[in-house]
């Protein structure tokens, strides 16, 4: 029985390591610009067509590819941010709402236009196979997509403390007029922003294509719990992501074992509620000012 | 509009039906709206009224008429809950969005796992027996009668909230939105306020649900409380125009018959999806060129042209 548990554990564990990712990219938009990215699940999906797409073309494991997934829509985000987004900004929250709620339309309307509603597993040799470690079980993709993904997301958190570009980041999410005041181009920032956000979202797609078959549905389910776990965690808070990740992934894993598969997404939304009523910016949130 | 009901075809008939229906749904959020008060779970009142009122009738045998007030009385009674919550704890503006999004989820999933109502096989009214039915007494008909009937609520919901705006509350809920604290400052009841507006706003969307439940036939928590028709129901809106009375009804008419039009040629051309592409392409093209919705800006260019 404890095998059971620390096998659905570490499952869960894993699949949280990647769910950080997705919601590292959605806290970083959301901390540095203020914007609610309601089209983050789509992101997501776009990652794993394009990780499906180059495994069927090059047979290559998704783990490599999630690089390219990411630079691709690092263009992207960078991309609608310059172009759209950037004039969003001062406009009312349920404007930007519906700002992306149209994007989330026309790229699940894409999705389904070119691909079809069927779903496409990745089935490679590795699909079965499990690391044992004692008498722990770990799934042999879930462990790669989770090391991947935390490579990444160390990547990712180097840049922001130590690169200038990341530094200029983080003083437009600080302060943003004394990062204007210091000669920060704002608008600039946010793009990059915007592309590293959707940049996280589809690299950890890619990741993720070869555990969840890829079809366009998918999409919303990935933006809620990228929802919750950035609320959880403190929106802007990078630690609160990755904790509140593996903690989101973790509950769920249990949710299933112990009381139901089909309610394992309602611990998550109690979390939610509990969290947005006693503690609104998340376990590691700061105070807003 | 009502009179000119029976002399269309019932193929437009229907899709007025569908226009009606999203626009009052679209006035009830509005309502919620004016006090700053986002609604991105619209769903859930709908669906819980939706659902009280069908089991009510099918199940406890009560009249629909009853069925539906229990079911406004209940969608009322969540969205106090939740206003209450929320005002108790002081969550505002994005958090509020999401702490509704949260209890139509966990509703939803409640109900996809709750078999007295069907989980998620659905719940299903009776067919009726169109010659022996009278409508007026089951609240279920042909297309002619739930026309008429959806016309019906959104003229009333239309005075309804505009005689509410134009009251001592409608300052208050406009006050608590440009600026809580200050309405605060100034003596206004802000939990008070916020949760009346959200209670009729829920109880009305409550009434919404159990007419569409009895039009449907039949209902699903997926498609009757998720978060797609929590979003459907605020396009139209949005669109038309957030805060003006207007606004919901000319947004209606705007994105119902884009989303039926758009999903008919999607078919046609044999493009699986096109319908969700035209939809968010013309959305995000109205939401960049018409920042304020369409109806202020169709107000502005005849108040323009007369000047």
């Amino acid at each position: 029985m404890t095998a059971l548990y620390l096998n659905v554990i570490s499952g869960g564990i894993l699949i949280g390591v990647v769910y950080a990712l997705i919601a590292l990219g959605l806290t970083i938009i959301f901390g540095v610009m203020r914007v609610v990215n309601f089209a983050h699940g789509e992101m997501v999906v776009i990652g794993m067509y394009i990780g499906y797409g180059l495994w069927s073309a090059f047979k290559l494991p998704p783990w490599m590819l999630a690089p390219v997934a990411a630079a691709l829509l690092f263009a992207l985000g960078y991309a609608l941010q310059l172009g759209i987004v950037n004039a969003f900004i001062d406009r009312p929250q349920h404007a930007q709402f519906v700002l992306f709620i149209s994007f989330a339309l026309m790229i699940t309307g894409l999705h389904l236009a070119l691909f079809g509603p069927d779903s496409w597993p990745i089935q490679t040799v590795e699909s079965m196979q499990s690391y044992t470690i004692g008498p722990v079980r770990l799934d042999v993709l879930r462990s790669q997509a989770a090391l991947m993904a935390l490579l990444l997301i160390i990547v990712l958190m180097l840049f922001l403390k130590f690169s200038t570009l990341g530094r200029s980041i983080r003083a437009a999410a600080d302060n943003l007029i004394g990062a204007q005041v210091i000669g920060i181009r704002v608008r600039k920032v946010y793009a990059v922003t915007a592309g590293i956000g959707m940049a996280c979202a589809g690299a950890a797609g890619a990741l993720i294509a070869p555990i969840f078959d890829t079809q366009p549905f998918l999409a919303t389910d990935f933006t809620l719990i990228a929802f919750i776990i950035v609320i959880v965690g403190g929106l802007g808070s990078l630690t609160g992501a990755l904790l509140g990740g593996v903690l989101i992934g973790l509950s769920e894993a249990l949710a299933a074992l112990m009381i139901s598969p089909a309610l394992k997404t309602t611990f998550s939304y109690a979390l939610l509620v509990l969290v947005l009523l006693l503690r609104p910016n998340g376990l590691f949130g700061e105070p807003e000012r | 509009m009502a009179a000119a009901g029976p002399l269309l075809d019932s193929f437009w008939q229907s899709l007025l039906t569908l226009v009606f229906f999203y626009a009052f749904m679209g006035l009830t959020w509005n309502l919620m709206m004016s006090a700053g008060l986002l609604s991105l779970g619209h769903g859930l009142f709908l669906g819980l009224g939706a659902y009280a009122t069908a089991v009510f009738t099918a199940t406890g045998g009560l009249s629909p008429w009853i069925s539906i007030l229990i079911g406004a009385a209940i969608s009322a009674a969540a969205g106090s809950a939740i206003a209450w919550i929320g005002g108790r704890f002081s969550v505002r503006g994005v958090q509020f969005a999401l702490l509704t999004i949260a209890f139509a989820e966990l509703a939803r999933v409640l109900f996809d796992n709750w078999d007295f109502v069907g989980s998620t096989g659905g719940f299903f009214l009776k067919a009726i027996n169109p010659d022996t039915n009278r409508p007026l007494l089951t609240l279920r008909g042909g297309t002619l009668f739930f026309y008429l009937a959806f016309v019906l609520i959104t003229a009333a919901a239309y005075f309804l909230i505009r005689a509410l705006m134009a009251s001592r509350w409608g300052y208050r809920w406009r006050g608590i939105h440009e600026d809580e604290d200050a309405a605060r400052a100034l003596g206004v009841p802000a939990l008070r306020s916020k949760v009346l507006v959200v209670a009729i706003s829920a109880g009305l969307a409550g009434v919404g649900g159990g007419l569409f439940g009895f039009l449907q036939g039949s209902l699903f928590p997926d498609s009757i409380m998720g978060l797609r028709i929590s979003i459907e129901v605020l396009i139209a809106p949005i669109i038309g125009g957030v805060g003006s009375l207007f606004g919901p009804i000319v947004g209606a008419f705007f994105v119902v018959p884009l989303m039926e039009g758009s999903n008919v040629l999607g078919q046609r051309m044999g493009f699986y999806g096109l319908n969700t592409l035209i939809y968010g392409a013309v959305i995000l093209g109205v939401i960049a060129f018409l920042p304020d919705g369409i109806w202020p800006r169709i107000v502005r260019f005849v108040a323009a042209r007369r000047s």
